[in-house]
């Protein structure tokens, strides 16, 4: 048994607030300074002036502290931490299909190479999008409900087969007893009158991708001709925007070393009047000019808690948004199996290129080595997707005494494998966002909640 | 208590097996630096049938 509980400070507007967060019941504790210090003290290590205020602590007011404590361990609120049972599963329930193999766009830190993933420019064509559908409702068991997402490269480029697709796993749900949730992630340029009104009706979700900034957007996400897109895209986003009522959307950027200071891109998004919006760190080789490099993590770290501080003044002045990387569910939330297993790529969720090659995810198509099968040709190499069952945050050394475990479920498995060449270590940088972005959310959580009552 | 105020805490008997309905994380927002905390249960889904504007 372990003990895993992370006492924190969380500051805002000059208040600090002393949050104890306990990962096995997902409950968040305020507490006072001294309980702080007695909670860190017994399950952490303070630092050597907490250690001298501990030191100074009257004696009963720790008895009185101790006996609170061992009332919240009692029920389980505190301390404990046990290993979850993971029951893996063969059964397949989404799939990224990369309807096309190109862009419009050639943006320079694109994980697909400008759409291509290292490949000739392909489309998919309606026989492969037919057998991906096929393929997708065979392994999906009793699950009922089933997810496509239209990928690219742009899958506006290709919008024939994405018709074709939606129209065909429609009529194939209501034969074999399923539904499907259709999403599309987009760069928006081709986003006529005509494919607002399509996409606004049949997608459950759409993901657009803008990377906040005028100038920040233009920098990095040129035409193929050169030319600068940010103005067109914005426009035709707040238009889709304008019919999307409160079905889901985001717009989702991307943040290189060249805007470390992103929290202004996600308040300028928000200024343009998107109200659900993720703004994420670029996946790039370490060598590369834009790659978030270790020695920038400290400067990330600060600038999500600068834009927490933001984020609250805006929520609690009138000007409310929501920012991806700060939800979090302390009331309910996914269930232990899936924050044990995370995204479930190469096994539950998989990606299928144009010409119908199936991979554990998006960003592992055009890996020969991680080739599953072909949905055209019906292979299917069961040793990968065995192998992808076995990654759970059970199977991960480094996550085992992490506070952040059951919220990244030991972060993005081709992070690991590009970053770590490990598909079992989390990317190191990855791991010290991602604890900042959950600190954050709940400090963000116990903010609002005393501004509330 | 005095000195500590639980301010949240899940239900967790009605969350440790899964249904696996739910939407897979990476399908939501990301596509790179996925994130499960932040998703929503199926289960609840359907009870709260809208987006809930809170912090989640």
């Amino acid at each position: 048994m372990r003990l895993i509980t992370h006492s924190f400070p969380f500051t805002y507007k000059g208040e600090t607030f002393y949050l104890v967060y306990h990962p096995y019941s997902n409950s968040l504790h305020s507490v006072d300074y001294k309980a702080y210090l007695v909670i860190k003290h017994k399950y952490e290590e303070l630092s050597p002036q907490e250690l001298a205020d501990f030191s100074a602590l009257d004696s009963a007011d720790v008895l009185e502290i101790e006996s609170e404590i061992a009332e919240l361990e009692k029920q389980g609120l505190l301390g404990v931490d046990i290993t979850f049972p993971y029951k893996k599963s063969d059964i397949v329930k989404a799939l990224c299909l990369h309807v096309c193999h190109d862009c419009n766009l050639q943006c320079k830190y694109c994980f697909a190479k400008e759409g291509t993933y290292n490949t000739a420019r392909d489309y998919m064509t309606e026989e492969v999008a037919k057998a991906a559908i096929d393929f997708l409702i065979a392994k999906s068991g009793s699950r009922k409900s089933l997810e496509i997402d239209f990928f690219g490269g742009e899958p506006l480029m290709n919008m024939k087969v994405v018709k074709f697709a939606v129209e065909y796993g429609r009529e194939q749900a209501a034969k074999h007893g399923k539904e499907f949730s259709f999403t599309m992630t987009t760069n928006a340029l081709l986003l006529t009158d005509e494919n607002i009104e399509y996409l606004n009706r049949e997608m459950d979700n759409i993901v657009i991708s803008i990377d906040g900034r005028r100038d920040v957007h233009n920098r990095v996400r040129k035409t193929r001709n050169g030319a600068d897109a940010y103005d067109l895209i914005l426009s035709s986003a707040k238009k889709l925007r304008a019919v999307r009522g409160d079905k889901r959307y985001y717009i989702r950027g991307t943040f290189t070393a060249y805007n470390l200071d992103f929290s202004k891109d996600v308040l300028a998004l928000a200024d343009a009047g998107f109200d659900q919006i993720s703004v994420e760190p670029v996946v790039l080789p370490q060598d590369n000019p834009m790659a978030i490099t270790s020695d920038m993590v400290g400067k990330v770290l600060a600038e999500y808690d600068a834009l927490a501080e933001a984020y609250i003044d805006r929520r609690m002045g009138g000007k409310w948004f929501n920012f991806f990387h700060f939800m979090i569910d302390l009331e309910e939330g996914p269930c232990i199996m899936k924050r044990l297993s995370g995204c479930s790529a190469g096994c539950g969720y998989l990606a299928v290129s144009p010409v119908g090659d199936i991979y554990p995810c998006h960003q592992f198509v055009g890996e020969a080595d991680y080739r599953i099968g072909n949905v055209l040709d019906g292979t299917f190499d069961l040793a990968i997707p065995d192998k992808f069952g076995e990654i759970t945050v059970n199977n991960k050394a480094k996550c085992e005494s992490c506070f952040a475990k059951y919220y990244c479920s030991g972060g993005c498995v081709a992070a690991s494998h590009y970053y770590e060449k490990d598909l079992l270590t989390p990317y190191g940088a990855g791991c010290e966002m991602m604890k900042k972005r959950l600190e954050c959310s709940l400090g963000i959580y116990a903010v609002e909640k005393k501004f509330s009552k | 208590m005095k000195h500590i105020s639980t301010i949240a805490k899940t239900e967790r008997k009605s969350t440790v097996m899964g249904c696996g309905e739910c939407q897979s994380s990476c399908q939501s927002a990301c596509k790179t630096s996925c994130t499960v905390g932040n998703q929503t249960c199926k289960q609840e889904e359907r009870i709260n049938t809208t987006e809930k504007k809170t912090n989640i």
